[in-house]
C-alpha cells in the first residue's frame, strides 16, 4: 500500500479538523477582551478570574479527589476482572460477566446515571462525594478491564508456572512476577480512569447531591449561560495536563522499552 | 494457557475464587441491579414526593398485588405524546446520518494512516487518541464559539468576503451543529477500530491484484474494504450506540428544534422530576439498542 500525496492531503485536513478547535480555545484564553472575536490583547486576566473563583476551585478539588479514589478502585477492581477473564475461561455466568464489562463502554450515560441514581434512592443511600465515586468505579472499571486484559493475552505464562512450581504462593507470585510484569497496562488504565472520571459530566449530575459539585457540572452550568473566557482558562489548564501526562506517559513506555532491549543485548553478550 | 477447570478444583483456592467475586458482584450490584430497578420504577406512578415516585414492591407485599400495581400509564403515555415519538425517532435518524458522516470521513483517515511510513504511524494514532483525553464537555464548548452568529465562523467568512459585514452563520443552534459536533467528538472512535483493521491488512494481496492488471479502485473495492469490515462494524456500533443516547452534545449546540431522547429523559428528570416517565424513556432507548449492544458484545468476544 503506497502513501499517496492524497492520503497526505486527507491526513492534513483530519487532524486539522481534530485540532483546530482546541488551539483556537487556548490561544483565546490569553484574550484581553470578553469578546470571541475581537482580540484585545495577550492577557492572564481570565486566569486571574478563574483563581479567584471560589467556587470554580472548590469544584476543581472534588473532582480530583474523585479521580483519584474512583481510578484506584477502578484500577484494582478491572485488573481483577481482566485477570478472571483472561485466567478463567470457564465458570458459571461468565458469558454474562464479560457483558457486563463491554456493555458499559458503549452504553449511553444516561441510561447508566439514572440507573444508578435510582439504585441509590431504592438503598436509601444519600447522595453525594462517595455516590459518584460508585458511579464512577463501576464505568471506569470496564475501561481499565479491557486495556489490562488485552496486556495479559500475550502474557508469558511459563514465568508464573516457574515461580509456582518453585512453591511461591499463588499471591506472592502475583505481586513479585504478574504486577510488575503487567504494571505498564496497569498504570496506563490507570491513566485512563481518572480522565474518564475528570472528564463525566451526565452520570455525575445523576448521582451527585449537595456539597459534592465536580468540576464539568461547575463548567457546563457556566458554559449553559454562554462563553465567557474564565472556561476558555480552566480548559487550557485541563487539556495542558492531560497533554502532559499523555506525552509523559508514551516517554516512559519508551524509554522502558528501550532499557529492556540494552538489558537484553547485555544479557546476551554476557553469555556469548 | 489458561488454566482448567480441572485444574483448579485439583487445588482449591479460595483466594482464586476472589478474582472473580469481586469485581462480579460489584458488576451484578452497580451495573445489572440498577436495570431492573429502573425496570420495576418505569411501572409505577409518579408521586409528588421524594422520591417523586410511589413503590409498585413494597418488601414482601403479595406477589397478586404487585402484579395488579403494575402500570403501565409511562408506556401508553409515550406513544400517545408525539412528542416521545418523535424524540425517539429523531435521535435514531441522527445516530445513523452521524455514523455515516463518521464512517465517510473515518474511513480516508483510517486508510491514510495505514499506509503511512511505519515510522510515524504510532505518532499519528497517538495524535487522534489525544483528543479523546482532553474533555468531551471542552471540545464541545470550543465549537460554541466557532459557530454562534457572532463566533469565529462569521469573522472568517467575512473577512474572507464571503459573507457581507451584516451576515452572519446560522448553524449554531440547529441541527448542523449538532452533527458537526457528534462528528468532531466521536471521529477518534471510528477512526481507531478502522486503523487496527487496515493496519493487518495483507500487503501482497493488493500487489498480486496490481500485478495482474487490477486498477486500484477495483482492488480498494474487491480486497481493501471486504477486509476492512469487522473494523467497520466495530467502529460503527462503537459510535452508534452511545450517539443515540447523546445529551451533552444536543443540549449544547442543538436548538429547540433538535430532538433527542437523551436530552428528553434529562428534562424529564432534571426539569420535570417525573422519574417514572424518565426511567420509561430509559427502557424504551434501551431496546432500541439491545440489537446493536449484541453485535458489539459478539465482535469484541471474538476480537
Amino acid at each position: 500500500m503506497k502513501f499517496t500525496r492524497l492520503d497526505a492531503t486527507v491526513l492534513t485536513f483530519c487532524f486539522a479538523f481534530l485540532y483546530i478547535p482546541i488551539l483556537i480555545l487556548i490561544v483565546y484564553s490569553f484574550n484581553e477582551s470578553k469578546l470571541v472575536t475581537v482580540w484585545g490583547g495577550f492577557s492572564l486576566r481570565w486566569y486571574r478570574d478563574m483563581w479567584s473563583n471560589q467556587g470554580l476551585m472548590d469544584a476543581a478539588w472534588i473532582t480530583a479527589r474523585v479521580g483519584v479514589l474512583s481510578a484506584t478502585l477502578g484500577t484494582i477492581l478491572g485488573t481483577l476482572a481482566a485477570l478472571a477473564m483472561t485466567r478463567f475461561t470457564r465458570f458459571r455466568g461468565r458469558l454474562l460477566f464479560s457483558g457486563m464489562i463491554y456493555a458499559p463502554l458503549v452504553m449511553p450515560e444516561v441510561i447508566t446515571g439514572l440507573s444508578l441514581l435510582l439504585l441509590f434512592v431504592a438503598l436509601g443511600i444519600d447522595r453525594g462525594f462517595w455516590t459518584v465515586i460508585i458511579a464512577h468505579t463501576t464505568f471506569t472499571m470496564c475501561y481499565v478491564a479491557i486495556v489490562v486484559q488485552s496486556r495479559l493475552v500475550t502474557f508469558d505464562r511459563s514465568l508464573e508456572e516457574a515461580a509456582l512450581d518453585l512453591g511461591c504462593p499463588p499471591v506472592k507470585t502475583f505481586f513479585v512476577i504478574t504486577l510488575p510484569l503487567i504494571l505498564p497496562a496497569v498504570i496506563s488504565g490507570w491513566m485512563l480512569a481518572f480522565t474518564l472520571s475528570l472528564d463525566d459530566l451526565v452520570i455525575a449530575s445523576f448521582t451527585t447531591g449537595p456539597g459534592a459539585t465536580t468540576l464539568p457540572i461547575k463548567i457546563y452550568s457556566q458554559v449553559r449561560l454562554g462563553v465567557t473566557p474564565e472556561i476558555n482558562a480552566i480548559s487550557t489548564i485541563l487539556v495542558g495536563i492531560v497533554t502532559l501526562g499523555v506525552i509523559a506517559a508514551s516517554l516512559t513506555a519508551k524509554s522502558r522499552e528501550l532499557q529492556r532491549q540494552r538489558d537484553e543485548r547485555a544479557a546476551f553478550r554476557a553469555v556469548g | 494457557m489458561a488454566v482448567t477447570e480441572a485444574e483448579l478444583s485439583s487445588k482449591p483456592n479460595p483466594a482464586r475464587w476472589l478474582v472473580v467475586l469481586v469485581p462480579y458482584v460489584w458488576l451484578l450490584l452497580f451495573f445489572l441491579a440498577p436495570f431492573l430497578i429502573i425496570l420495576k420504577i418505569s411501572l409505577s406512578d409518579t408521586a409528588i414526593a421524594m422520591p417523586p415516585y410511589t413503590p409498585v414492591f413494597d418488601g414482601f407485599a403479595s406477589f397478586g398485588t404487585f402484579l395488579s400495581g403494575l402500570d403501565f400509564d409511562n408506556y401508553v403515555f409515550l406513544t400517545e405524546d408525539p412528542l416521545y415519538m418523535d424524540a425517539y425517532l429523531s435521535s435514531l435518524r441522527i445516530a445513523i446520518i452521524s455514523t455515516i458522516l463518521l464512517l465517510l470521513i473515518g474511513y480516508p483517515m483510517a486508510l491514510g494512516m495505514a499506509r503511512a511510513p511505519t515510522t510515524i504511524r504510532p505518532t499519528l494514532v497517538m495524535l487522534v487518541i489525544l483528543p479523546f483525553w482532553t474533555s468531551f464537555l471542552i471540545r464541545v464548548y470550543a465549537w460554541i464559539g466557532i459557530l454562534k452568529p457572532e463566533g469565529l465562523l462569521t469573522l472568517i467568512l467575512q473577512t474572507v468576503g464571503f459573507l457581507g459585514p451584516d451576515e452572519q452563520v446560522q448553524i449554531f443552534r440547529t441541527e448542523a451543529a449538532v452533527f458537526i459536533g457528534i462528528v468532531y467528538s466521536y471521529l477518534p472512535f471510528m477512526v481507531l477500530p478502522l486503523y487496527s483493521a487496515l493496519e493487518k491488512l495483507d500487503g501482497t494481496l493488493l500487489e498480486a491484484a496490481s500485478d495482474l492488471g487490477c486498477p486500484p479502485w477495483k482492488s480498494f473495492w474487491l480486497i481493501t474494504f471486504p477486509l476492512s469490515i469487522p473494523g467497520v462494524i466495530a467502529g460503527a456500533m462503537i459510535c452508534f450506540i452511545p450517539i443515540t443516547g447523546e445529551f451533552v452534545i444536543p443540549d449544547l449546540l442543538g436548538g429547540a428544534g433538535t430532538l433527542m431522547i437523551g436530552k428528553t429523559l434529562w428534562t424529564e428528570f432534571f426539569g420535570n422530576r417525573d422519574w417514572p416517565l424518565a426511567s420509561a424513556v430509559a427502557v424504551l432507548l434501551l431496546l432500541a439498542l439491545v440489537v446493536p449492544i449484541a453485535i458489539f458484545q459478539n465482535q469484541q468476544q471474538k476480537a
